[in-house]
């Protein structure tokens, strides 16, 4: 799934020869543009428009209004919190899985990919039957005095799944790529393993973990469907942005929903753009 | 590059590593499985008992429910139009960005991965503010008589929206890696375009075609973000089964949400089975001298 940025091929002249397209190509050009331009920027051109319609102060009012900003904290809480959990598994997990051999390692790699396979009501559903009233959780979590649905641990949780894969997708294959000669060299040196990881591992990894963490960002601050099966949806409280959106909606408040549409496509959009930054530089690197 | 060659080479490599700190690897082998298992398997376990809790019959009585059946009906029947439009439409845009040279191609190429950046509730949104009865388009497409939002054409083109980066990003790697040879002999033998185009590029491309229509037919089956504000939720009608789960479980019907999940779960998991075998035989036709 990972996109690959196609004017490599170009740069160094071996795939692309400059040659003039014939009319059926011009078609062809025209047709997926036009495509795209209508699924794409079309819909995109409209929702800066009713966002911005009203004006800058009403955009300005709709986001700073009190549930508005604590539903953006929300979110933006909920989704480091996830990336940082997911960082600390996902580089364990992705280098058990590169470096280590044992049995039903193949299935345990299988097993990773399940998340995107899964709806996010059916990640939330789970959620609800583990720790609901007769859950496989649930008298764990009540001995414990701990409230995990319609709270921020089930939010939490929820984020987690949905996003679980991209840091051990990005970092696997560098890992794989690198090899262990360097790491070898620094046992022989006498480096213990945790300092060998933090000073030969990690740094030829920083750059696809750094993708894997924009992808995962991306996706825990759009999540919308597991968490609004386990919030419970207090305005406030367990309340996300996408959330607040779906509530504006409900409650015809469009120019709230509109706005803070349009700051979750600002935020999604820059972590984009950070990311083409960044695979440009791991194309240059290799 | 020859990748079995390449992972023999790690394996005994890291046979080398195993004898260095045993109890650090356990423990990090421990964590790591107990995770992924507590995290991923377990839930979806419970959802399997609960699906099942009061036997297989009462299972299927869940489906048959007219409702239910006619949500699984629609999800299958959106899925699969969403998946030929967006394979036809992904493999022509991949195209188009590898083979032709045009003012804007860079500009496109980002824009593609745009979906996957922005929460689908706002594409659904986004859909709506331009379709909807008092969008621009949508009031223009009333008038002549096609309603998109809270209808089937919606819920197509939110999928085909949140789609369309499975459907370029699968075919553009497979078609930048071809040789140009073959097609460079075609055309000496005096083929034209489209022959060479369906006798040599599309075999060659085909598997990772597939990959792509099968990540997006199980994309499609899941979809619920952009969806549910978008289809207008009419039971029997526009109502998906992902909307079906969502909600029985607000009418704390647990037992028929997890019996649709495990449809749903079924179909996406055998899909992601093939899609791992498409992709072995892919890697093994380029291992293949």
């Amino acid at each position: 799934m990972q996109p690959r940025e196609s004017g490599r091929l170009s740069a160094d002249g071996t795939g692309r020869r400059h040659q003039r397209h014939s009319l059926g190509e011009w078609l062809l050009v025209g047709l997926v543009l036009a495509y795209a331009g209508l699924l794409l920027v079309a819909p995109i051109a409209a929702m800066l428009h009713g966002a911005l319609r009203p004006g800058l102060g009403a955009f300005w009012n709709e986001v700073s209004s009190p549930d508005a900003l604590n539903a953006l904290k929300l979110t933006i809480v909920l989704g480091l919190g996830a990336t940082f959990i997911n960082v600390a598994f996902g580089l364990a997990i992705a280098w058990v899985l590169v470096r280590d051999d044992f049995r039903g390692r193949k299935l345990v790699n299988g097993l990773v990919d399940l998340p995107f396979a899964v709806s996010p009501v059916i990640a939330g559903l789970m959620l609800i039957l583990l720790f609901g009233r007769e859950g496989w959780f649930a008298s764990l979590t009540d001995a414990l005095g701990l409230r995990v649905l319609f709270a921020w641990p089930s939010m939490l949780l929820a984020t987690l799944f949905v996003s679980l894969p991209f840091v051990i997708r990005e970092v696997m294959p560098v890992l794989t790529q690198i090899g262990i000669q360097q790491e070898l060299a620094a046992y022989t040196m006498g480096a213990s393993p945790w300092r060998t990881f933090w000073c030969v591992t990690f740094p030829s990894l920083r750059w696809g973990l750094l993708y894997g963490i924009s992808l995962t960002l991306a996706r825990a601050l759009g999540e919308f469907g597991a968490v609004l099966m386990v919030s419970g949806g207090m305005r406030g409280l367990t309340e996300t942005s996408t959330l607040y959106i779906f509530r504006c909606l409900d409650d015809r408040n469009y120019g709230g929903a509109y706005s803070m549409a349009l700051v979750l496509a600002v935020i999604s959009f820059s972590l984009l753009m950070g990311m083409e930054v960044l695979k440009k530089r791991t194309e240059q690197r290799r | 590059m020859n990748r079995s060659a390449s992972n023999a080479k790690i394996e005994s490599e890291v046979s080398l590593l195993q004898g260095v700190r045993p109890w650090g690897r356990w423990g990090l082998r421990a964590v790591a499985v107990s995770y992924l298992l507590l995290m991923i398997l377990v839930p979806l376990g419970t959802i399997v008992q609960t699906g099942f809790s009061a036997g297989i019959l009462v299972f299927i009585r869940d489906l048959a429910d007219p409702i239910a059946w006619a949500a699984l009906k629609l999800t299958l029947g959106v899925a699969v139009i969403t998946t030929a439009i967006n394979t036809v439409m992904g493999t022509l845009t991949a195209y188009v960005l590898v083979r032709l040279e045009f003012p804007g191609r860079r500009l496109l190429n980002g824009l593609v991965d745009m979906p996957f950046a922005i929460p689908t509730l706002v594409t659904g949104l986004m859909l709506v503010v331009l379709y909807g009865p008092q969008g621009i388009a949508g009031a223009w497409l009333q008038d002549q008589g096609l309603q998109v939002i809270f209808a089937k054409p919606g819920i197509v083109l939110a999928l085909l929206l949140v789609t369309f980066p499975f459907g370029v990003r699968s075919t553009q790697p497979s078609l930048m890696e071809l040789e140009r040879d073959q097609e460079d002999a075609a055309y000496t033998l005096g083929a034209s375009k489209w022959t060479t185009f369906w006798r040599i590029l599309f075999p060659t491309i085909l598997p990772a075609i597939l990959t792509g229509s099968l990540l997006t037919f199980s994309r499609a089956l899941g979809e619920f973000g952009s969806i549910v504000i978008v289809a207008g939720n009419i039971p029997g009608q526009t109502l998906t089964a992902p909307v079906h789960v969502y909600g029985q479980v607000e009418f704390d019907n647990a037992r028929a949400a997890s019996a649709m999940s495990i449809v749903l779960l079924a179909l996406s998991f055998g899909l992601i089975l093939m899609v791992d075998w498409l992709q072995r035989r892919k890697a093994r036709m380029y291992a293949a001298p």
